[in-house]
């Protein structure tokens, strides 16, 4: 059962994929963008991730959603037909895509419990937080406590974004208001 | 935007549900899925949906941007200061939660806690203010 809903929601995410290239109207690639990340969100359900559900759900779906919207209210709803040949990209893809797809040969199998990423510092996380009683669900106990130093830097790494993005959009428009001053002191 | 009857009302009636699930997530991040994060998302999504269907200038009256934006930075300066009083009361190292109670389970749960409001702090407030700089922009 678990294989057909992932077969059907895999599809589903390659009708998108294929739609968002084809289509010519951006209004319409953010509606198909929110769309994928909403599948994306089951595909982590499914895969047993809620917390990644959730925050896929929220941050792919949502805000980047109405982000993407707002951009498109300041650009214009309609991408240009491309100018030059479309082969040097599409080489370049296909053969990254081929290197990928090559390279997850070496990858364990899905799903097996003796894979390396298991028998790293998992099962320490794994042992500690029952001996310790921690907080029922370890996803939380591992983030904040066991690695809390890499959450301060994630914390860390969204104030830095967050901050890039106000001074890149609200930059100019002070300097413009600058100058118009400027410009009527001096007319 | 005034005759849009039916999405003021349906944002309207929507919007305590998800002001109250976004703590939900934050506080029970210790039980079952969440965490500062999602809840932090949640927020901003709440202020979002109510600034699309009312107004940016009626969603900046009740979060007005001077303060979201000094938001973004205090959520940081909260994770990090969580860390100082175990290093200063010599009972640990930086971020060892130790300090925060006399049982384990309890003083981490709190120092979870602690953290996890940094978090949300930062995220609810850099999504906000990110949606503002675009909403303001489109206005000039």
């Amino acid at each position: 059962m678990i294989m057909f809903i992932q077969a059907v929601l895999l599809t589903l995410l390659a009708a998108i994929t294929i739609a968002i290239v084809r289509q010519r109207n951006l209004f319409g690639v953010v509606i198909l963008a929110g769309i994928y990340s909403f599948l994306m969100a089951s595909v982590m359900i499914v895969l047993d991730a809620v917390d990644v559900a959730m925050t896929e759900a929220s941050v792919g779906a949502g805000i980047s959603t109405v982000v993407l919207l707002a951009a498109l209210y300041l650009t214009g709803s309609r991408e240009y037909p491309p100018v030059h040949s479309v082969a040097l990209p599409l080489f370049i893809s296909a053969v990254t895509a081929g290197a990928l797809i090559w390279g997850t040969n070496e990858l364990p199998r899905f799903g097996t419990a003796d894979a390396p990423i298991h028998k790293h510092v998992a099962p320490e996380y794994i042992d500690a937080s029952r001996k310790h009683e921690m907080p029922p669900n370890m996803v939380t106990a591992v983030l904040a406590d066991y690695r809390g130093y890499d959450t301060l830097g994630e914390t860390t790494v969204i104030f830095t974004g967050g901050i890039g993005v106000l001074l890149l959009l609200r930059g100019r428009r002070k300097r413009v208001k600058n100058d118009a001053e400027r410009g009527e002191t001096a007319a | 935007m005034k005759l849009d009857l039916i999405l003021r009302v349906g944002t309207k009636l929507m919007l305590p549900f998800i002001l109250i699930f976004a703590p939900y997530v934050h506080f029970h991040g210790d039980y079952g899925p969440g965490g500062g994060f999602q809840a932090g998302v949640i927020i901003a999504a709440a202020f979002i949906l109510y600034a699309l269907i009312f107004g940016v200038g009626a969603a900046q009256r009740i979060a007005p941007p001077s303060i979201v934006e000094r938001l973004v930075p205090l959520g940081v300066l909260i994770y990090a200061a969580a860390g100082l009083p175990a290093m200063f009361s010599g009972q640990g190292r930086y971020l060892d939660y130790g300090v925060f109670g006399h049982e384990f389970a309890h003083a981490h749960e709190w120092g979870i806690l602690i953290v996890e409001t940094g978090v949300i702090t930062t995220v609810a407030s850099t999504m906000l203010a990110i949606f503002y700089a675009f909403a303001n922009r489109g206005r000039q």
